[in-house]
């Protein structure tokens, strides 16, 4: 589903992504742990296609294709989902709108025809209602005034909706209680499938506590360090990332 | 010294003072406007055409723009008029004003039991003393130019107690290059409720030059929503005034979208006269290419108790120039005032440009007043987030400015005029990157 090969990223010159390596074969769940600072972050929005990274060398076969000069909007609708760490708030855009137009463009940059209101809401109160998104949010500016937890959960719930074939988390953990982390990863492994890869980027392990990857990866440094199975996070609960510091990144 | 010496004059003003010595036995009016209109012109020769060091015009230097001045337009014009429906699906009773006459056979008053429509030449002709009154405290050389040439309009009476459910659109028209210098006059009595919709238009191409100047007073409890629609052609130039005051407990709400002509200003003045009054004032400006739009502001708190919000949206693309020039004054007397003034400006281009300049003038030392402004381009996080979800760039714009001026266009509170105008809005924009820049 998903070779990177060699990946080298920089942002106004400095470089972050210095070799990246990683293979997320077709229906498998990755998890990228690592220090802050160690491109993480950097690696998802590279793979979402944002403008303002230089990819100066390394591809990204996607589904058989280097997607690297894709832009971000085609690699939408080609099946690439982010869930930010950091989800937008939108002012003015309900977030039914918004997640009508997401829905639409993909299926007609797809050359599938529009879905209709009835079927449209359909889908949706069926996602939602898994994911506890109350029609109330749904009316409400996309992500204004939601708490953390409703924010993650609008992405999942935004992911149920796309049905990507490669869904890249980042932080998705980051500022959930114990409750909202319970229902993000329930969310989240429902639509685990043998279809769906997933890449779960997190610095904790107790995300990976609710979502069980098939493999973890190390990264430091812009790089891939040392990749094992689900053991691999336990270990470095334990003891840190003192021993991956490397060059700051 | 004090006054700059005014001696030389533009073309505009030579041809403008010209047109006056030959028009001034022909424009109608009671012998007291007659001499109100020498008056006028006087002071308009005393000020000259507003320029750089006019601080309420310093951004729209009209000596500069107003190069040449189009014949003026008197009496009935543009017979074979086709009036453009440029808000399709709003009901609303239409009253038409073509180069500034009132035109019943072209008008729609159905719906309007109780509201008395008459042709300003008529109030004229009685020398109706309302004339003039609520603009007589303006120091605007392009308003006393108007109450020298004005030759028509509508006057519009809404009762005591009235409640008008259907809108009262003034459309006016410009038929053809003609300078057209048009005055209405609305009187809105106490307890009445009533919507008022200002729209201008006018051919593409055609140089014509339109001088809109409005008065109006709303009654004691009025409810009053008024919109404009500036949509002139655009090569006119369209300077727009309204002054208004409103009285005790009376709600004002006003909204101004400006798209059309190569060079407008929209001047909106509004007075306090009685306490507890509220006034909401939004503005949606949406220009490219060219194009030069300003929306000027006087808000006068001159009694106690008084709130005002105001919200003005800019979009402007190409070499687009957009003003905002806001003035909240409140004097002494006017405790409690409670005002509030926002203004946003959306680039959608490197070359355009927003110029803004908020005041507040405060002399009362219990009150709560503030004012902001910000200008920027499309939060390209904010555009990220949406591609990443596959919605492509221009529609993701499209999203992004439909909602940054639906904030304004829905503060007045409107449902059926906001819809109309927020269509007006996603037209603009689909047909963005069409224009020859």
């Amino acid at each position: 589903m998903l070779e990177i090969k060699n990946l080298h990223a920089s942002i106004d010159g400095k470089e972050i992504l210095r070799g990246v390596d990683l293979v997320v074969p077709t229906g498998e769940v990755h998890a990228i742990m690592g220090p802050n600072g160690s491109g993480k972050s950097t690696l998802s929005y590279v793979l979402a296609g944002r403008d303002g990274y230089d990819v100066t060398d390394g591809e990204i076969i996607f589904d058989g294709q280097n997607i690297v000069e894709t832009p971000a909007e085609e690699r939408a609708a080609a099946g690439v989902f982010l869930a930010f760490q950091y989800p937008l708030e939108i002012p003015g855009v309900a977030t039914m709108t918004f997640l009508k137009a997401a829905l639409n463009a993909q299926r007609k940059a797809r050359g599938e025809d529009e879905l209709t209101t009835p079927d449209f809401m359909r889908r949706v109160k069926a996602a939602s209602e898994k994911l506890n998104v109350t029609q109330e949010m749904l009316r409400r500016p996309l992500n204004v005034g939601f708490s953390g937890g409703e924010k993650k959960r609008n992405e999942i719930l935004q992911m149920a909706l796309l049905e990507p074939k490669l869904a890249i988390l980042d932080e998705t953990d980051s500022g959930l209680d114990i409750d909202a982390l319970r229902i993000v990863s329930e969310g989240v492994n429902a639509l685990r499938s043998p279809d769906r890869s997933m890449l779960v980027i997190t610095h904790y392990q107790r995300l990976l506590d609710h979502i069980v990857p098939d493999k973890v990866h190390v990264m430091s440094a812009g790089r891939i360090v040392r990749t094992g199975g689900p053991e691999l996070a336990l270990e470095l609960e334990a003891k840190g990332y003192a021993d991956y510091a490397g060059e700051p990144a | 010294m004090n006054a700059e010496p005014r001696i030389l004059r533009t073309q505009a003003e030579e041809t403008l003072a010209l047109e006056f010595a030959a028009a001034r036995t022909q424009l109608p009016g009671s012998p007291a406007i007659a001499a109100a209109r020498e008056a006028a012109f006087a002071a308009f020769q005393k000020l000259g055409l507003p320029h750089r060091r006019t601080e309420p015009w310093r951004y729209t230097d009209l000596r500069a723009l107003l190069r040449t001045v189009p014949p003026l337009a008197i009496g009935t014009s543009g017979d074979d008029v086709v009036v453009a429906d440029l808000l399709p699906g709003l009901d609303r009773a239409r009253l038409v004003v073509v180069d500034g006459a009132f035109r019943p056979e072209l008008s729609d008053l159905s719906g309007l039991d109780g509201v008395t429509i008459r042709p300003l030449v008529d109030l004229l002709r009685d020398g109706d003393t309302r004339v003039g009154q609520q603009i007589a405290p303006l120091n605007d050389a392009v308003v006393s130019l108007n109450s020298a040439l004005m030759v028509g309009g509508v006057a519009i009476d809404v009762p005591a107690d009235a409640r008008i459910a259907r809108a009262i659109e003034i459309a006016h028209v410009t038929s053809s290059a003609v300078a057209s210098h048009v005055r209405n006059l609305v009187t809105i009595g106490a307890d009445a409720s009533v919507r008022i919709l200002e729209t201008h238009l006018g051919p593409a191409g055609s140089a014509y030059q339109a001088n809109i100047v409005t008065e109006a007073t709303a009654g004691d409890r009025a409810k009053v929503i008024w919109a404009k629609l500036q949509s002139e052609g655009d090569a006119a130039v369209h300077l727009g005034t309204l002054a208004v005051s409103i009285a005790t407990e009376t709600q004002f709400d006003h909204l101004t979208l400006m798209t059309g002509a190569a060079i407008s200003r929209a001047q909106t003045f509004v007075t306090y006269t009685g306490e507890n009054a509220r006034a909401g004032l939004f503005g949606a400006t949406m220009i490219r290419g060219k194009q030069h739009a300003d929306i000027a502001l006087g808000v006068d708190h001159a009694v106690p108790n008084g709130a005002s919000r105001e919200l003005f949206k800019a979009v402007m693309d190409g070499r687009a120039e957009g003003v905002f020039q806001g003035r909240i004054v409140v004097r002494p007397d006017a405790q409690k005032t409670d005002g509030r003034m926002m203004t946003q400006g959306l680039l959608l281009s490197e070359d355009a440009s927003f110029f803004v300049k908020p005041e507040l003038e405060i002399f009362a030392d219990d009150v709560q007043c503030a004012h902001g402004a910000t200008s920027g381009e499309i939060d390209e996080d904010i555009l990220f987030y949406l591609l990443s979800r596959g919605i492509p760039r221009a529609e993701a714009e499209t999203l992004l400015v439909t909602a940054f001026l639906a904030e304004a266009i829905e503060g007045l509170g409107d449902e059926a005029i906001g819809d109309a105008f927020e269509e007006i809005a996603r037209n603009w924009l689909a047909t963005r990157g069409q224009e020859a820049a």
